[in-house]
């Protein structure tokens, strides 16, 4: 049943190292090398083309931050990993759906990253209250806020785009913004 | 400047030497600024990651948008899976509309009563063979006895009446007997008995259902060789209209009836019959439809139940078919029919004197 998925694939260290230093193009190489594995592993197991999709992203989202933390030792492949991972979280979305429970084909050898997807599901949680305090905060604070602390823009920037007459009033607007904003995030 | 700012300012290396000095002092002497430094740190470093998370999902969406998806999935997925993922989508499709069809179909067989005339077909059409008893234990304990007598050996002829009857005529001189297959279908064995009353054990040596037609071979020692047989067979086709006869066993005495060709055809369009307007029973089956000059024209093999002057007759030429396709190592030697006619001047009468004794009835046991 199993078809070797052959493929180039960018060599592991390569990775890591465009991991660390934000390449865009190592994500491209990490996404056309691995998720056809992925994609066979889901549809093989009754998933559809999106499974695929939201499981193979979810996967690479853990290594980034795994190898982004530092604790990212490479002992064993990195396909591995990212198959294992796949795995893990496919089985834990299949229980969920309650359709096929515990069994699953497998096309790779298999790792435990029980740890991994703790972490992984933990920050998740996270991102989620961030993503609704956000959401809450409204507009011009949200904007405010992602332009200066995750688009690292200048305060003369934003005070220039949102029309503000001097930085001092950009800069007391984001505070304020960013005061509701901890409140919101806290309180969920 | 507000604290929250100068820990910002801090933070984001934004303070002067002095500035920041000054600030690590008082956070080193108030924990709790200290504790709102660690915090407000923490925080921005969690939008900060939320941002990249973003950032990497909208990248990773780009490039996913940017792939053939379906390209992959057949290089990945081999095309028995892709059956089965189809079947998995569209089995309860499949399977509804095939129980609809399955519906429609016997409603429709059951509205136009097509089931009732299937049955109606097969119940009025009658196989003349003559049933002496329906129970089948009588039936196996006489196969038993009969075993039993013929290891004894002590007597010839059958001791208890046979189970179905029918009629048979000669071949030819030299024993083979021409009947119906439904005559001797499932025979345990089977006898002839000529108009004498004379019995000999014969064989089935060729079978031909689909025409219902058998030969048996008589084997029994004693039995003699004929003379000459006084019918012929016609090869061609009979006219519609003819005059026939015939002469059978549906008793236990030989009885003469007569009709005419009334079809040229069958039951149910049968072609390889005629129908015959002639009072035929069981027992009849097997014999021979003679015309007025003494040709074999058929052999009778059934009747249609409530339809008057609706028996039949399977055609002479299908007769001689099923004989030609004989094979040759189930006879002794080719048979060879006889071709001379020698009925044809005389009378009714004179003609069954000259045919009786060629006319046998087939016991089976």
């Amino acid at each position: 049943m199993s078809r070797e998925v052959k493929r180039f694939e960018p060599s592991d260290n390569e990775v890591i190292l465009g991991i660390l230093n934000d390449s865009k193009g190592v994500l491209d190489k990490l996404y056309e090398a691995y998720f056809p594995m992925i994609l066979q592993l889901v549809v093989m197991n009754n998933g559809n083309d999106d499974d695929a999709k939201d499981i193979f992203q979810e996967s690479v989202i853990v290594l980034y931050n795994k190898v982004k933390k530092g604790d990212f030792v490479l002992n064993s492949k990195l396909k591995t990993f990212i198959y294992s991972v796949c795995r893990r979280l496919w089985l834990k979305r299949l229980s969920q759906k309650s359709r096929v429970t515990g069994n699953i084909v497998d096309f790779e050898e298999v790792l435990s990253v029980e740890d991994d997807i703790e972490q992984h599901e933990e920050r998740d949680k996270q991102f989620d209250l961030m993503e609704l305090a956000l959401g809450r905060l409204g507009e011009p604070c949200k904007t405010i806020i992602e332009d200066f602390y995750m688009n690292s823009k200048s305060m003369q920037d934003i005070c220039e785009k949102f029309g503000y007459t001097n930085a001092d009033n950009a800069k007391n607007q984001k505070y304020k913004c960013l005061q509701r904003l901890k409140k919101l995030f806290f309180q969920a | 400047m507000d604290i929250t700012e100068q820990i910002e300012a801090y933070l984001m290396n934004e303070m002067s030497d002095e500035e920041s000095a000054a600030f690590e002092q008082s956070r080193a002497i108030d924990p709790s600024l200290d504790r709102k430094v660690v915090l407000h740190e923490q925080f921005m470093k969690q939008i900060k990651e939320y941002g990249e998370h973003r950032k990497l999902i909208s990248d990773m969406n780009a490039i996913h948008a940017r792939l053939d998806i379906s390209a992959i999935r057949e290089e990945v997925i081999p095309t028995s899976v892709k059956m089965k993922v189809l079947w998995k989508k569209y089995h309860s499709n499949v399977a509804v509309a095939a129980s609809i069809a399955i519906l429609a179909v016997l409603t429709t067989l059951l509205s136009t009563g097509s089931f009732n005339q299937a049955t109606s077909i097969r119940s009025d059409y009658n196989a003349l063979r003559r049933e002496w008893s329906r129970d089948i234990n009588t039936k196996v304990k006489r196969s038993q006895n009969e075993i039993l007598q013929n290891i004894n050996a002590s007597s010839k002829s059958p001791s208890t009446p046979s189970l179905f009857s029918g009629t048979g005529f000669a071949l030819n001189t030299d024993g083979y007997v021409i009947t119906n297959y439904h005559v001797v279908k499932g025979a345990d064995s089977v006898y002839i008995q000529d108009n004498d009353g004379i019995s000999y054990k014969a064989t089935t040596v060729y079978i031909h259902p689909s025409y219902d037609i058998a030969v048996l071979k008589v084997i029994d020692p004693s039995f003699k060789t004929l003379r000459s047989l006084p019918y012929s067979f016609k090869k061609s086709g009979s006219d519609l209209g003819v005059d026939v006869y015939t002469l059978g066993y549906p008793k236990d005495d030989l009885t003469y009836t007569r009709g005419y060709l009334s079809s040229m055809s069958g039951y149910a369009g049968d072609t390889i019959a005629y129908q015959v307007d002639i009072s035929v029973n069981g027992g009849n089956s097997g014999g021979p439809l003679l015309d007025s000059k003494g040709n074999v024209v058929g052999i009778v093999n059934a009747k249609q139940d409530k339809t008057d002057g609706a028996s039949f007759a399977i055609k002479s030429a299908y007769l001689l078919e099923a004989i030609q396709a004989m094979p040759k190592d189930s006879l002794g030697r080719k048979v060879i029919l006889n071709t001379k006619n020698t009925l044809s001047s005389l009378s009714r009468g004179d003609q069954i004197k000259r045919i009786e004794n060629y006319i046998y009835m087939v016991k089976v046991y």
